[in-house]
């Protein structure tokens, strides 16, 4: 065990490494527990979405959802910890695992280590329980419940198991999370802080987000339609997704090729609104000029685009709208995978990193399911089919969320 | 590369925001439960937004306007805020309401109005500021990891003047739930007695401290920010701040003032108390959590305290625990950890 120092001395920061590699991924969400099962259901174009079975919510007959298939009970064998746990650090632990087996360092224990870890609401699916009673009686509630409510706490589990302490934080910016914890990690290694970084999000299902979503009547009765003309909102999912970013020095130490490189990424703010995307998509352009720019590469070099793709009226007008203002006359393949997966909000970014990442490994493009109808306006049409043997050599992954914060990355074979 | 510290404005329990003597006329309270005082906010924001603000966003848009204002500065080029627990009052409000309605016809707003980046968010809305925009939420390090995003955004020529703050609101819900889980003291205490009445528990506070971050040189410049550091659940702390004073070419004799985390809390205390007896023996020592509480984001305090202690050539008598020196304080360190897991230290000198 090397000592619990975070190297951030600001003389420390010297030379920017030039490039930052995927050495590893992992992933859980409503439609597989790890990479593999994620590629097959891909294939066979099986969607997550399905009828509320764990969330105990008024709801459950009428709002479908994407829920990981897995109960607590069942996650926390898989993972180690508690079955009380919080399910957002239990799907976090699952896949932080799985990205560090796969990346399968050398000398893991002798390097720089952290976490970078997103989510959005913490242990809320514990503290709603817990505030059940406490509002009946301010003196009742079980604490335990509520002890790990904090956004960092989830972190802070997953990293302990993990055996990292030599840096870990946390990002919340709504949709957008894990996105950028991923380009955060990836400058930590740059300015040479560390050497290795397990970067991702993770956010479980709760009553909270789904009343949320709902009082905005963005939730799609069926399941969701990105980039549909007909499309009528999204379908809330869950799970986390984590890289293994690791340093110049640490790729050329790994038994295998890395995944790709991470080459570009860009934070913009939209700042129009707190939930409402402008509709000429002012920070998605930002976002995905800006990780052009920071990539070196052109639009044209582009060969397929993850989208945010919520399949809500505004996101899906506005992120198209910045995509035309990019890409057009032509268009590189795009699809959501929300299509999928639902809408998994603080771990979307890392679990479409991922699949932007085996999308490089694998050479493959996913479907965009339920697509029918171009939006009028624009005309976009995403992929529908499953493409294997696809000259894939960059990626564009989107994360846009509440308050502007719009996130785009760009992975590229290295 | 060296960090400066243009501006800085500070809204907290104490007199500390606008124009105010520094620290002269501190308040009391008696309790265990701080709360910021509150500006007049339509110099600030707009008066049609203010009614649907909730406290830690009023709080974080005014400072983060004040703090830009001070520097004359009109658009900065990233925001970065770090918050452990977020909108709490927002959160709760849906909450409750979800509870009591049965997940019914709900209204929307506390809800997007909750999430953690709704500061950094509202602050990038009224300043129509595309740039980069980021908020931690890692529990006592949320404003430490935000201010080293910003240094490394400096460092990478990303951006500059970034604005950079710390926001926390104590809610009646949260006072309850944390005075429940033992952090705050059980019967009410002077916030100005905190320190000799020493027992088990703190008192719990709030507020929000916003930055100007440049590399520029600039007369006008207040302080330099010229190292930090975080660690976790460290072995050998006394060690670790030999070692991070060492990285910077210092040792402690170096360092003219050390401001503390002590929080009235005796065990929580005890590392600040042993330093006190060995590392920190000769050293001027200063304290400020009885004037603002303790709070995950409350190094933000101790930062703008740092600041203005450089800028005024005066320690405030209020703060100081034990002072060595007569001169005016040039290096100054801020030792503070949060229930002593996550400690950081911030090296901050005269420019």
């Amino acid at each position: 065990m090397h000592c619990a120092a975070t190297p951030m001395n600001i003389t420390d920061i010297k030379n920017m490494s030039s490039s930052v590699y995927v050495a590893g991924a992992g992933v859980i969400s409503a439609i597989g527990n790890n990479a593999a099962e994620h590629l097959s259901a891909f294939e066979r174009e099986e969607a997550g979405m399905g009828e509320i079975t764990m969330l105990h919510t008024r709801h459950h007959n009428e709002i479908p959802v994407a829920e990981v298939k897995l109960t607590n009970r069942e996650l926390a064998a898989m993972t180690g910890l508690p079955r009380e746990a919080s399910r957002t650090a239990l799907l976090s632990l699952a896949a932080a695992k799985e990205a560090l087996a796969d990346a399968a360092i050398p000398g893991f224990d002798s390097l720089r280590t952290g976490f970078v870890s997103a989510n959005s609401v913490g242990g809320m699916d514990k503290s709603e329980d817990f505030f059940v009673d406490f509002l009946a009686n301010n003196n009742k509630g079980k604490l335990r419940n509520i002890f790990d409510h904090e956004c960092g706490s989830k972190t802070e589990i997953v990293a302990d198991h993990l055996g990292i302490s030599d840096y870990m934080t946390t990002i919340s910016t709504a949709c957008s999370s894990s996105a950028n914890a991923i380009f955060y990690g990836a400058r930590l290694i740059k300015n040479d802080v560390l050497d290795v970084v397990i970067a991702g999000g993770t956010d479980s299902l709760t009553r909270f987000t789904l009343n949320g979503f709902n009082t905005l009547m963005i939730l799609d009765k069926q399941f969701c339609r990105p980039f549909d003309e007909h499309r009528e909102g999204l379908n809330l999912g869950e799970g986390a997704a984590y890289l293994v970013l690791v340093s110049d020095k640490v790729a050329k130490t790994l038994s295998r090729a890395p995944f790709c490189r991470l080459s570009g990424y860009n934070n913009s703010n939209d700042a129009y609104h707190q939930t409402a995307s402008s509709p000429e998509g002012t920070g998605s352009y930002l976002a995905m000029r800006g990780a052009l720019e920071k990539s070196g590469l052109t639009p044209a070099d582009i060969d397929y685009i993850n989208l945010h793709g919520t399949g809500t009226s505004n996101n899906d007008s506005a992120e198209g709208t910045a995509i035309k203002r990019i890409f057009h006359p032509e268009y590189p393949p795009m699809s959501s995978t929300k299509s999928y997966t639902g809408h998994t909000l603080g771990a979307s970014g890392g679990i479409e990193a991922v699949f932007s990442v085996l999308a490089i490994k694998h050479r493959v493009i996913y479907p965009n399911l339920r697509f029918k109808t171009p939006m009028t306006e624009l005309g976009l049409a995403p992929e529908t089919r499953f493409l294997k043997d696809q000259d894939i050599d960059n990626v564009m992954s989107n994360s846009f969320g509440f308050g502007g914060n719009c996130t785009s990355l760009i992975f590229s074979r290295s | 590369m060296k960090i400066y510290i243009r501006s800085s404005s500070c809204i907290s329990p104490q007199k500390t925001f606008g124009d105010v003597d520094f620290l002269s006329d501190i308040v009391e309270y008696t309790g265990t439960r701080l709360s910021a005082i509150e500006p007049g906010y339509k110099e600030f924001i707009d008066p049609k937004l203010i009614r649907r603000m909730s406290h830690i966003v009023k709080m974080g848009v005014a400072a983060a306007k004040d703090c830009l204002n001070q520097s004359n500065t009109e658009m900065p080029g990233a925001i970065i805020t770090g918050t452990a627990l977020g909108c709490l009052e927002d959160t709760v409000t849906f909450l409750t309401r979800m509870v009591e309605q049965q997940e019914e016809l709900l209204p929307p707003t506390a809800f997007i109005q909750s999430t953690h980046n709704t500061v950094a968010a509202q602050i990038a809305l009224m300043l129509k500021c595309h740039g980069y925009n980021n908020t931690f939420v890692h529990k006592g390090i949320s404003f430490e990891s935000a201010l080293f995003d910003a240094i490394m955004l400096l460092k990478e020529q990303e951006a500059d003047d970034i604005l950079v703050g710390g926001t926390e609101e104590l809610v009646d819900a949260s006072f309850a739930v944390l005075t429940r889980l033992g952090l705050y003291k059980r019967r009410p205490v002077s916030n100005l007695e905190l320190f000799p009445a020493a027992s088990k528990g703190t008192i719990g506070g709030e507020g929000a401290v916003f930055f100007l971050l440049t590399d520029k040189v600039s007369a006008s410049n207040l302080a330099e920010l010229a190292a930090i550091k975080t660690h976790y659940k460290p072995k050998d702390i006394e060690a670790e701040i030999i070692a991070f004073l060492r990285d910077n070419s210092l040792n402690i004799d170096d360092i003219d003032l050390v401001i503390t985390g002590k929080n009235g809390d005796t065990k929580n205390d005890e590392v600040y108390r042993q330093a006190g007896l060995s590392l920190f023996k000769n050293t001027a020592l200063a304290n400020y959590k009885h004037l603002c509480g303790e709070y995950p984001t409350s190094s933000s305090f101790a930062l703008w305290l740092a600041v203005n202690i450089l800028t005024k050539g005066v320690v405030p008598r209020v703060v100081i625990e034990k002072n060595t020196k007569s001169t005016a304080p040039e290096k100054i360190l801020i030792y503070n950890h949060y229930q002593n897991k996550y400690h950081s230290f911030m090296l901050v000198c005269a420019t």
